[in-house]
């Protein structure tokens, strides 16, 4: 006898309620914004949600996420600059403020080119209802260029909703110091929002973007779920350099589903390090296109507990020859949470002299944790040089007895190695009171877990 | 030293053990009164670094006979951390690494966890940071240390000064000290002796696990315990190790066996 389980369809008008409103954004002066919705809401009616049959999808379930229905903020929450400055990094000197998706200007510092660093960094449509021409070029040339939205569901709903948007540009050979802190805050349950950053560095340049996924609970709502949709473009020109944080520390019921793409220039250099602690499903695409020379460092945290699932997909590509990347993504997994890392490297022919090194460490804190780790090389060229692994275990008995006969308790003994497993990607962090709060954080939830 | 009117500390009745099912502990009997230094010496797998573990708790180890009373307590009902806060130690053979941990961290958690269980005084990380270098002066070693994270690339020497350092701050009763010597150069090897020596008093003792007299040159013992097949078969004074430099173990297990066949003979007759 066999049990024939029928894949569950969402309600119909599922997609249709994500997009509600969408038909009533304000045209964009900017024609090719127009265009990328009105392509991405045809494209819409082509896709499906994504099932465990894809083999994108085929260990992340999202049937909780379509089991509820989701429609975009219809205004925003009203919040004073108290509720929110704890979110505030201190060595950041210009903040983007999003609420429920929607540009919140009294939080935020824009700066436009005409500053003393040149850099712009601003909202997309805020800065078009103004300067119009003087960005058309840029924009143009860079949004919706890299993050490809045709078979991407996820990422087809948020072009759709093209509106509001991180934009920063930063001119040839500016070096911006202090990091630009683009902070998205959720407030509303039942809300979608649909997050959207574009980065463009040009030659020369160097910049610190920190993308900040956070939630602000009403009090009634601790329960409840929202759902984040983002999708973050970065364009690095020849010789710049982009240290790229990524923080997604949303509420415990959230839903967060992200889409980066990152172009590579020639010499260039991208340091990325994304830190997933929030939401009960998260997924994470991150597609870095190396060009000649290009180097990349690509580091990821995942920690999780009770019924989390975060779920990491990277593609490192290595189009042309020398490239340099470097990944380690560890994951802490207790409770009955689940972890999915597939990490792809792929070297294209005459990618020759490509240096790619590779590393997926799993601690599992829990019999019922849980991880799926898939690190892929696919090498086309012959004269590379590329390691990858994997590891998945339980904390070192021996390192636990030498804590012990040191005197601390079996509980603080682990928390403090599980807090050193994952403080290894923490270091990486170049914000140091970022830094310093992640590794609180860190400690924190690793201690409620014992 | 062997004092007049020394406590015993430690007190080891026909201990047996087992590891993987396999016996390596076969009835060893052990006392250590307070002030003493021993020495216990034997070939590779006569059970030296067994014995030591089983002491700290580990739990690889499995106790299936015998009694071990520390202070006068069963050291069996303690846990690991437990005895640690009851003041026994054990320096380790092979220090743990704990990329991740800065040993400054570390080492002060430690500290604040022995002390505050013995009723005595925390200290914040600046005033930690102070007598935490005053007692590294003691071995040597350099403040960066306290920056790395523990034992972390640390060579052998270092981590065996680390050791040492965290026996200078959790100012055990019975330090245990396990291969302490091997892999130390000569310099090493008197620094960590002299720091050792400064932690010896009246009122606890040490326990030297070697293979090697060299170590007893610097550290000098009460007490030479020859260990083979699970137990202490011979007991002598500090040229006991001199000789078994000069002459090896085998005589000894003779001996030992010649002396219980005798009993055994006249037990009989």
């Amino acid at each position: 006898m066999s049990t024939v389980t029928a894949i569950r369809r969402p309600a119909a008008g599922y997609l249709e309620t994500l997009l509600t409103g969408q038909s009533q954004l304000p045209a964009s002066p900017l024609p090719r914004i127009n265009a990328l919705r009105a392509e991405a809401v045809n494209r819409v009616d082509l896709l499906a949600l994504p099932t465990l049959r894809d083999e994108d999808w085929r260990f992340t379930d999202i049937s909780r996420l379509t089991k509820q229905s989701f429609s975009p903020a219809l205004s925003a929450t009203h919040l004073e600059a108290a509720d929110i400055s704890h979110f505030h990094i201190e060595e950041a000197s210009t903040r983007l403020v999003f609420v429920d998706g929607l540009y919140a200007p009294q939080f935020s510092s824009a700066t436009s080119a005409a500053s003393n660093s040149g850099v712009l960094v601003s909202n997309l449509s805020t800065l078009l209802a103004t300067h119009a021409t003087t960005y058309a070029t840029v924009i143009e040339a860079h949004l919706g260029r890299y993050a490809a939205f045709r078979d991407n569901l996820f990422a087809t709903l948020n072009t759709a909703c093209l509106h509001d948007a991180a934009v920063i540009v930063v001119p040839r050979n500016a070096l911006l110091a202090a990091p630009v802190h683009l902070l998205f805050i959720a407030t509303q349950k039942e809300v979608v929002s649909t997050p959207r950053c574009l980065v463009v560095a040009e030659s020369g340049s160097a910049v610190t973007v920190i993308e900040d996924y956070v939630v602000l609970y009403q009090p009634r709502w601790q329960e409840e779920a929202h759902f984040t949709n983002a999708v973050t473009e970065i364009a690095l020109a020849d010789n710049a350099r982009v240290n790229h944080i990524r923080i997604q520390r949303e509420g415990a019921q959230a839903f967060h589903i992200a889409d980066c793409a990152v172009s590579v220039g020639r010499s260039s250099n991208y340091q990325s390090v994304s830190i997933a602690m929030g939401a009960q499903i998260s997924r994470y695409n991150l597609n870095v296109l190396l060009a000649e020379g290009a180097e990349c460092a690509v580091d990821g945290l995942a920690l999780i507990a009770a019924n989390q699932l975060a779920d990491t997909h990277t593609t490192i590509d290595h189009a042309q020859p020398h490239g340099v990347s470097r990944q380690l993504h560890k994951c802490i997994v207790g409770g009955s949470a689940h972890a999915v890392f597939n990490g792809k490297i792929m070297v294209r022919q005459g990618a020759q002299r490509t240096d790619s090194q590779q590393s997926s460490r799993n601690l599992l804190l829990t019999g019922k944790a849980h991880v799926d780790t898939k690190p892929q090389l696919e090498i086309f060229a012959d004269d590379v040089k590329c390691t990858h692994g994997a590891t998945i275990g339980q904390l070192d008995s021996e390192e636990v007895f030498y804590l012990k006969s040191r005197g601390l308790s079996d509980s603080v003994a682990r928390n403090l190695l599980t807090y050193a497993f994952g403080a290894e990607i923490i270091e990486r962090i170049p914000v140091a009171s970022l830094k310093q709060q992640l590794e609180q954080m860190v400690l924190e939830q690793t201690s409620s877990q014992s | 030293m062997i004092l007049q009117d020394s406590k015993t500390l430690l007190e080891v009745r026909g201990l047996c053990a087992t590891v993987n099912g396999i016996e390596i502990l076969k009835g060893l009997d052990f006392t250590v009164k307070s002030g003493e230094v021993h020495a216990i010496m034997g070939p590779n797998g006569s059970g030296k670094s067994t014995f030591a573990k089983v002491l700290a708790g580990h739990t690889a180890y499995e106790v299936t006979g015998g009694s071990v009373l520390f202070e006068g307590k069963n050291l069996f009902e303690l846990a690991p951390e437990e005895r640690a806060r009851a003041g026994v130690f054990l320096a380790f053979q092979y220090p743990i690494e704990i990329p991740g941990v800065a040993n400054s961290q570390f080492l002060r958690l430690t500290y604040n966890t022995v002390q505050a269980q013995r009723g005595k005084e925390e200290l914040d990380p600046l005033e930690f940071d102070d007598f935490v270098r005053e007692k590294m002066k003691l071995l040597e070693m350099s403040p960066d240390f306290l920056d790395r994270s523990v034992n972390e690339g640390f060579s052998g020497g270092e981590k065996k000064r680390n050791e040492i350092l965290q026996m200078a701050l959790l100012d055990p009763r019975l330090a245990i000290l396990d291969e302490t010597d091997s892999g130390l150069d000569i310099d090493a090897l008197r620094v960590v002796s002299q720091g050792v020596n400064q932690l010896a008093n009246k009122d606890n003792a040490i326990v030297l696990v070697t293979h090697y007299q060299r170590l007893l040159n610097y550290i000098v013992p009460d007490f030479v315990h020859v260990m083979d097949a699970g137990r202490i078969i011979k007991t002598g004074g500090k040229e006991l190790a001199l000789e078994l430099e000069e002459r090896g173990y085998d005589w000894v297990a003779a001996e030992h066996q010649a002396t219980s066949q005798t009993r055994a003979a006249e037990g009989v007759a």
